[in-house]
């Protein structure tokens, strides 16, 4: 008995430290095998038990199921510490640089004044203007008369025009669209119309193409205080500062009372700088009430209506959103340009 | 307009404080654009007194000059031709830093020292003029400094004045603004009569009394031939930029700027009969001041005598009546000209003068009398000259009815509770005559501009200026009441933004180019030269762009210059036809070098035809109606012939895709080539709402299939046979694979085909399926003549 059971101690002594130093699951596995498994040493023993007196049986019996459970405990301990391993090694093995940049196609981005056009068309939807548009190729009518700017008006000098053989015209402004709007729709009116407009003029701080989003509203019982309120809270919300605003007086054929509309520099805050020539304002816009005869040329009760409108330039509002000190970049697509407003 | 403050300051008190005084004008329409001082500093530069000259013995265009500053005699050597003794110049003593910059040294000349400097004009930068030393009048105290003695302390203002305000062109009308802003009076200096020391006039008919109404005639015989206006006058001229030339051309100026009533002055003895105002007769020729001869219209007015056209009335005198350098007597013309027979006549010449600027908007027809006599009396004063009597030649000059202005209508326009009183009060300011209308317990008025303002003929125009006076600052800014309208939001367009969105994630860049282009590059590039600008900037920018290809191509160049090897651009924009204009919105892009910007793991692999098709279906696939569109082949000027593509919605082309011709890519040396797509958006965009389609609870099966056709059958039309075939139990339908090579005949291609099967009711079987396949070989062998690969 003794020497069986000094036998098995052995036998597991030896088997524990063989496990212990199994190198990967299959080798542990061959040991399980080799011990537990149907023809195993410590299988043959149980089954050996069948042919001891009850009482041997039971004692002996005990040591070999305890010795079994200890084999069993060492072995799936062991496994799971190998399983671990393997895995440590497989997620060693597919670490990746996790700095290198992500792979395939990249985003491109808006054109800057587009990005600005957006905005201001967003912002005057959320004060429930409609968007309208009109033809960029335009009659004297809608251009000029129409806009009570007759033929030899001194205002005309102020719109260098590019002519057509026909007599035509690129629309130097987006006004002519203001008449059109109301051709086709009786007031209440509320549009603002952002598009391209054209003159004969290039230098430095000309382009002859820009943008400009032009704003008509006609109702009973507009304002010019109406005006001053809509204008501010726009010029507020686009450069999203608490910007001061002014009105000066102007002309425009098409307005009366005119103004020019003057924010404090987006860029000093009114202190004085380069933009705003140490003056502490910009001019970005002009504006007005709408005169009798823009109104009445379009068949609108001037006595019942009246309205106010006003024009920008997309193209200076986006230099002063953006900081661009050159309006000539616009237009000459320059990638390393265009990609700073991705 | 440049005005001087110290000319401000005889017709009116400006106050102490110039950047206020600005304010107040910028803030009343006026603009004061610039406020500076008029001349410069000039520390160390008196009025010198030339004392003797003598020739610079080694020097033949060099004089030496004795000159005083008043207290010491000094030697200065002097280049100018016109130096003399007795003569006053202005003297740059040692120390003196002049405007360019340079510091007065004691220095040597050829061997002689010269202890400061004698100065032009230009030197100082006073004027233009280089001509030699700048002669100071005789009045001048010698060594007294320059500035204080040609009162340079001055300050200009520049004023922008808007094109309805012609009545403030001079230095009278800013003051009756100033006057209205500063609730200050008009320093008005009484005119008086020039009396009649001859009684010679010269005879004046009017024509067309519509255009010219009033004429006032003076002739002044005996004048100082060529004589200079006095200094002081001379200065004020050059201030407002005029330049002088001899009294009786400054003296008009003159009175022009101070009172704004052009004027002209013609040598009497060129004048024959009678001086006529009246149209151009068609062919009539005329002669200007500056030398050309224009050809006239009948629509133009002009000044004539019996015998020839001598000037365009209110715009530009004749080159053979003006004022000569012999000239003793003169005619002077004063006259009143309606503001639509001046507009535009100038300009039509190219010509936009001091005159026709102010008769364009008007001068006040109640002046002419005024500016004569006062245009006399500065005359006789600078050269002397025996005046005639005033002879005014006048039909009706035109009245102003008055207009009705109501209290409520003020309030209501402006949104701002000004009172009556202070209606009332800012138009009397401006010299409106008010008289109270009021009706039915409403406060009106009937008011009366003065004569001088032509901007003020309807209730707006009133009300304009009670708020320019009242202040555009002190009127509130109030919200209108909320609008209630629910505004038009389809769902049958994708919007633009939605397609710029999709490209810009696609990695395209949004461009802006021109509307216009090169007619000529357009020409080569699209067949099509485009509608051509009558007056175009340049002629790379003379006609309207019938596509967005020249100018997205032009990038392209561009940017590839700038080392930009891949290059994505896209535009949405209008292109316009060249036979009417007719403007068609489009979207349009190109993409060119590498289809992946360079990066590790991936290979380098240009950009086809494939990439950007994928980029033009993720665009058609926005409006949910991809099966509408076809791709078919076709040839277009600028594509490659092999690989272009109209794009079609139904029958009815939306737009082209295709790579740039090589032989445009060799023209225009390009680095890269590129393959470029244009679609008209309100076709191409036009969107189906979406609609529910019940999805099958029955699995589906697959079947792959794989014809060989002729190399020329277009994929298009095997999928459009297998679809027509297959039935309402074709569900999908991808193309696996296109190969042609040596496994299969020459001219041939196999196109593997993936086919998924499945019915919305009950499961389908292999039998069901195979039957359809088969019915599906049968139609391509048929149709395409293809043959099925074992």
């Amino acid at each position: 008995m003794t020497d069986t059971a000094a036998d098995l101690s052995t036998l597991v002594a030896a088997a524990c430290a063989e496990i212990a130093e199994s190198q990967n699951v299959e080798q542990l596995e061959a040991i399980r095998v080799r011990l537990l498994g149907k023809k195993g040493e410590i299988t043959a023993r149980l089954k050996a038990l069948g042919s001891m007196d009850p009482e041997t049986r039971r004692v002996a019996g005990a040591k070999i199921n305890e010795a079994k459970e200890k084999l069993q405990t060492a072995i799936e301990e062991r496994r799971a510490q190998l399983e671990e391993e393997l895995l440590a090694r497989q997620l060693a093995s597919e670490t990746v640089d996790v700095t290198l940049p992500g792979r395939g196609q990249r985003i491109g981005g808006l054109h800057p004044v587009t990005r600005v056009r957006r905005r201001i068309e967003q912002i005057f939807k959320s004060a429930g203007f409609q968007i309208a548009d009109g033809p960029e190729i335009e009659d004297d009518w809608h251009n000029f008369e129409a806009l009570n700017i007759p033929a030899n008006h001194p205002a005309r000098a102020m719109h260098d025009t590019f002519y057509f053989p026909d007599g035509r015209l690129l629309r130097t402004h987006t006004s002519p669209v203001q008449v059109r709007v109301m051709e086709r729709q009786k007031p209440p009116v509320r549009v603002i119309v952002p598009g391209r407009v054209y003159r004969c003029d290039s230098d430095m701080t000309h382009t002859p193409m820009f943008h400009q989003v032009e704003g008509l509203v006609v109702d009973e019982g507009i304002s010019f205080a109406n005006l001053k309120a809509i204008l501010h809270s726009f010029m507020r919300a686009l450069f999203e500062k608490d910007v001061k605003m002014r009105l000066r007086p102007s002309y425009f054929p098409f307005t009366e009372p005119s103004a020019e509309v003057d924010i404090s520099c987006v860029s000093c805050g009114g202190s004085g700088c380069r933009v705003c020539k140490n003056t502490g304002w910009v001019e970005v816009a002009g504006c007005g009430v709408v005169h009798p005869n823009v109104l009445r040329a379009v068949g609108i009760d001037t006595e019942r209506y009246t309205g106010y409108a006003f024009g920008m330039g997309i193209d200076r509002l986006t230099m002063l959103r953006y900081n661009v000190n050159d309006i000539r970049m616009y237009f000459e697509n320059d990638l390393r340009f265009l990609r700073q407003f991705a | 307009m440049r005005i001087s403050l110290d000319w401000l300051r005889d017709w009116v008190d400006v106050g102490s404080d110039v950047a206020e005084l600005a304010h107040a004008l910028t803030m009343a329409g006026l603009e004061i654009e610039g406020v500076h001082r008029a001349g410069p500093e000039l520390n160390g530069v008196v009025v010198g007194e030339v004392l003797a000259v003598e020739k610079h013995p080694n020097a033949e265009k060099l004089s030496i000059c004795r000159v005083s500053d008043g207290r010491e005699q000094l030697q200065i050597v002097c280049g100018a031709p016109n130096v003399r003794a007795g003569m006053k110049a202005p003297l740059a003593k040692i120390g003196a830093v002049l405007p360019n910059g340079v510091t007065i040294k004691q220095a040597k000349l050829r061997g002689v020292d010269s202890f400061g400097m004698l100065c032009s004009a230009k030197e100082l930068a006073l004027a233009e003029d280089a001509n030699g030393l700048y002669e100071l009048p005789a009045t001048l105290t010698v060594g007294a400094p320059l500035s204080e003695a040609l009162a340079l302390n001055d300050t200009i203002l520049e004023v922008n004045l808007t094109p309805n305000r012609g009545d403030c062109m001079s230095v009278l009308g800013l003051a009756r603004e100033v006057a209205a802003i500063r609730r200050t009076p008009l320093r008005n200096p009484a005119q008086a009569r020039v009396e009649a020391v001859i009684d010679e006039t010269f005879p004046v008919r009017l024509e067309a009394p519509e255009a010219c109404s009033k004429f006032v005639g003076r002739v002044i015989k005996g004048v100082t031939p060529d004589a200079r206006s006095p200094f002081w006058m001379q200065e004020r001229l050059r201030r407002a930029g005029i330049r002088p030339i001899n009294a009786v051309v400054d003296v008009t100026n003159y009175v022009m700027l101070e009172l704004g009533q052009p004027m002209h002055a013609y040598d009497l003895s060129s004048l024959r009969g009678a001086v006529v105002v009246r149209h151009a007769r068609a062919g009539e020729t005329l002669t200007l001041l500056d030398g050309r001869t224009v050809e006239l219209t009948p629509d133009v007015l002009v000044i004539a005598d019996e015998h020839t056209v001598l000037g365009m009335a209110g715009v530009m005198g004749g080159e053979n009546s003006g004022i000569r350098a012999t000239t003793t007597d003169v005619f002077l013309e004063v006259a009143y000209f309606d503001p639509d027979s001046i507009a535009g006549r100038g300009r039509r010449y190219g010509l936009i003068t001091d005159a026709s600027q102010r008769f364009e908007r008007g001068v006040d027809p109640e002046l002419q009398e005024r500016a004569s006599e006062r245009a006399t009396q500065l005359l006789i004063e600078c050269a002397g000259g025996q005046p005639g009597p005033l002879h005014v030649v006048r039909h009706e000059v035109p009245v102003r009815d008055p207009i009705r202005l109501r209290h409520k209508r003020v309030q209501r326009v402006l949104g701002a509770a000004i009172s009556a009183d202070e209606v009332a009060d800012c138009l009397r300011r401006l010299q409106i005559e008010l008289r109270e209308a009021s009706s039915d317990g409403a406060t009106a008025w009937l008011a009366v501009p003065p004569s001088w303002r032509f901007d003020l003929r309807i209730e707006e125009d009133l009300i304009e200026e009670v708020a320019r006076l009242y202040g555009y600052d002190n009127i509130p800014e109030t919200p209108a009441p909320t609008f209630e309208m629910v505004a038009p939001f389809t769902e049958a367009r994708v919007s633009n933004e939605r397609a710029a969105d999709v490209l810009v994630d696609r990695g395209y860049q949004e461009a802006i180019t021109y509307s216009f282009t090169d007619a000529r590059a357009q020409e080569e590039l699209c067949g099509d030269a485009g509608l051509a600008l009558q007056n175009p900037i340049s002629a790379e920018l003379g006609a309207m762009r019938v596509s967005l290809w020249p100018g997205l191509i032009e990038a392209l160049r561009q940017n590839q210059r700038r080392q930009q090897t891949r290059v994505r651009l896209f535009e949405i924009g209008r292109r316009y036809a060249s036979e009417d204009g007719a403007e068609t919105e489009v979207i349009a892009g190109l993409a060119a070098g590498p289809r992946m910007p360079e990066q590790w793991d991936v290979q380098e692999v240009m950009v086809d035809f494939f990439d950007v098709k994928a980029d033009v279906e993720a665009l058609l696939t926005l409006t949910g109606a991809k099966d509408e569109f076809r791709f078919v082949r076709a040839e277009h000027p600028a594509l490659h012939p092999g690989q272009s593509a109209r794009i079609l919605r139904g029958d009815r082309p939306v737009g082209w895709l295709g790579a740039l011709h090589p032989r445009h890519v060799q023209r225009l040396d390009l680095t890269y080539p590129a393959v470029l797509f244009e679609l008209e958006t309100a076709s191409a965009l036009a969107a189906r709402v979406p609609a529910y389609a019940e999805i099958s609870k029955y699995p589906a099966i697959r079947r792959d299939i794989a014809p060989i056709v002729d190399e020329d059958v277009a994929s298009e039309a095997v999928m459009q046979v297998v679809r027509t075939s297959a039935g309402t139990l074709l569900k999908d339908l991808d193309i696996l694979s296109v190969y042609s090579g040596p496994q299969i005949e020459k001219g041939k291609k196999s196109i593997a085909l993936a086919l998924v099967l499945q019915d919305t009711s009950r499961t389908l079987t292999d039998s069901e399926a195979d039957a359809v396949v088969a019915r599906i070989l049968e139609s391509l062998r048929r149709e395409l003549n293809a043959r099925i690969r074992e």
